[in-house]
């Protein structure tokens, strides 16, 4: 890869905590070798020296909540060869996708002294709902290994090992104890994309779900197992209302269990 | 196994056992408390095994349970099995680097220290003897396992008190070590005694047992243990009725309750990772940065994944009826085209680590039932 010319690289930001841009920053170990390699072209969040595009990668971060960004993910789409979303926010809608559930006029009128400012979408949507996404990097916030992983296989011309099976298959490879099976503790585990390290799981936590969903996630057989455990029905709509809460199937299974 | 010593070990020379192998040059494993289960891992003394625990198991369900006795094997499975030491659930085989317009491959493979393995169920030797079949030899032997496998030295334990998910005496695997081990235990109480008759299955086994005091068994040793383990036999929580299962699988296999069952199964793959028997693997390549190293991996993967069976165009078994069946099916059925023997033992470990409860044993019943 020496020979040829680097990558030109963007980071964007949508609605957002800036908590995954920063997973970038966070590569201390690798950060060297990922300068040497990319060319960091368009990053407020590292340096205001930006460049113009086109790109040749643009890291996408947060949802789309305003009409002025419905438009601006257009334009970005238009100068990046390669489009990747990264985190919750970007490719479900994030925790601010609760919105989704209740009207948003009334929190307007609650959260703004001057509401009349204020114009924003009744719905956070993620950005593949928008424009045409190569990859989605899941996680809130999502594992800097992951990012890397996925840099580092576009420098190499690979695929990137991001599987999108279970959060319990790599909590078993681990070698941790099942905190539902052992303890009792309801777990999104089985439901959610791997990715994390099994982290909540390896500190007895159940999963979170911050992954959001895997392939094929059967949330009813689980859900009905949650019930089973003596988890009120309210609390399995909380459950499935976390960071992807507006992922199809989180959403479908904690407004199954709203009524 | 003839004219091999059987002894008797007291409780308090135990720890001899442990002197003995580490003296041999062994990194002993076995079974330990942690996050409420008993797991296996490094251990170097008694105190380190889950003395006066026992535990608790259904579908989907393991709880640990203070004993009323102070028994070393008083439980009965944890999750974990032997797979995680002979065959780890990550392992890096190839080394590649570049150089120049060339490139070097190089096995990653090492030596290995000794492994000496304390607390081997009887199903679990069986579940050896499997890998031993698939891994240690032919088409899909593996070094990394070869070579962990060859130095081996097994303690195995008898079962005298069987768990909820178990089901060993109807798969013939247990709850007494018929051979695979070099030593085998049989934890005995008796009148306020707590002694554990070994029996020697090796000559190594015996060299070991000639180190620990110990005192010749008794015919009425021997039969009291037998006893014991006659009535564990009749204590298995669930039973699987293997009578030409082969054959009777293949008849279902377009059952309308594959259907059902898939309603249940979450595609989690708990299932086949606690499985002892299960080897399936994915291959991973990793690279540097800049591209000059690179790595060739091994991971635990499962059938109940989607790109498991991914070949060009997308995956053959996009359905979790499909996944599940699979599953099933290779255990009971294929895996006596492929190897000529069951792939299940019995343990019930995907039973009581099944997040939701599926349970072969019921599932297998059911097919049954169906066929006739």
């Amino acid at each position: 890869m020496t020979t040829t010319k680097k990558p030109k690289l963007a980071v964007w930001k949508f609605a957002s905590c800036d908590g995954c841009q920063l997973s970038l920053l966070d590569c201390e170990d690798e950060l060297l070798a990922i300068a040497e390699a990319v060319h960091i072209a368009n990053f407020p969040e590292a340096s205001r020296a930006v460049e113009k595009g086109p790109y040749d990668v643009s890291l996408v971060e947060g949802s789309i909540t305003t009409p002025h960004d419905a438009e601006r993910i257009h334009k970005i789409r238009r100068i990046s060869k390669y489009l990747i979303t990264i985190g919750a926010c970007a490719t479900a809608g994030g925790i601010q996708a609760l919105r989704n559930f209740k009207d948003v006029n009334d929190f307007i009128s609650i959260v703004y002294a001057h509401p009349e400012y204020i114009e924003t979408l009744n719905k956070s949507t993620p950005i593949a709902d928008h424009v045409f996404v190569d990859f989605e990097l899941r996680g809130c916030p999502i594992n800097k290994y992951q990012l890397l992983e996925v840099v580092n296989a576009l420098l190499n011309g690979r695929k990137p090992n991001i599987p999108p099976y279970s959060v319990c298959i790599e909590c078993k490879r681990k070698g941790n104890v099942c905190v539902m099976v052992a303890s009792g503790t309801p777990c999104l585990g089985p439901v959610t994309q791997a990715g994390c390290g099994a982290l909540c799981p390896s500190y007895n936590r159940g999963c979170f779900g911050c992954f959001g969903p895997k392939e094929t996630p059967n949330t009813v057989s689980l859900a009905a197992q949650f019930e089973k455990l003596d988890v009120t029905r309210d609390d399995i709509v909380r459950i499935f209302r976390g960071f992807n809460a507006f992922a199809e199937p989180f959403r479908k299974e904690s407004e199954a269990y709203e009524k | 196994m003839k004219n091999l010593m059987i002894a008797i070990v007291e409780r308090k020379d135990f720890q001899s056992l442990f002197d003995a192998l580490k003296k041999k040059g062994y990194q002993i494993s076995g079974p330990t408390l942690r996050d409420n289960a008993v797991i296996y891992d490094n251990i170097s003394s008694v105190e380190d095994l889950p003395v006066g625990w026992t535990d608790k198991q259904d579908a989907g369900r393991y709880r640990l349970e203070k004993s009323d006795r102070a028994s070393l094997f008083g439980y009965v499975l944890g999750p974990q099995s032997w797979k995680k030491f002979l065959y780890p659930a990550e392992h890096t085989f190839l080394n590649i680097s570049r150089n120049g317009k060339r490139f070097e491959v190089g096995s990653a493979e090492e030596e290995q220290q000794p492994q000496a393995f304390i607390g081997v169920r009887p199903c679990e030797l069986q579940a050896l003897a499997i890998y031993d079949r698939v891994l240690g030899e032919g088409e899909f032997a593996a070094t990394s396992y070869q070579l962990r496998r060859k130095k081996l030295f097994i303690t195995a334990v008898n079962c005298i008190q069987p768990g909820g998910t178990c089901f060993c005496a109807s798969m013939k695997t247990g709850p007494k070590a018929t051979g695979g081990f070099d030593l085998a235990l049989t934890e005995m109480f008796d009148s306020g005694r707590h002694y554990f008759l070994t029996e020697a299955g090796t000559k190594l086994g015996e060299e070991v047992l000639k180190q620990i005091p110990n005192r010749e068994a008794g015919e009425k040793d021997i039969l009291a243990a037998e006893e014991a383990l006659r009535k564990a036999s009749e204590k298995m929580g669930r039973r699987l009725d293997i009578k030409d299962i082969k054959e009777m699988m293949y008849r279902r296999f377009d059952d309308p309750h594959w259907e059902e069952i898939s309603q249940r199964c979450m595609t989690c793959g708990n299932c086949t990772m606690v499985c002892p028997t299960c080897f399936c693997v994915n291959v991973e390549d990793t690279t540097s940065l800049d591209g000059r190293e690179a790595q060739r991996l091994r991971k635990w993967d499962s059938c109940f994944t989607v790109d498991f069976s991914y070949i060009h165009g997308g995956s053959i078994r996009a359905t979790t009826t499909s996944r599940y069946r699979q599953w099933m099916m290779h255990k009971l059925s294929y895996w006596q085209d492929q190897f000529g023997m069951l792939g299940c033992v019995g343990c019930g470990r995907c039973i009581t680590w099944c997040p939701v409860g599926i349970d072969i044993t019921e599932e297998a019943a059911y097919f049954r039932k169906e066929d006739k």
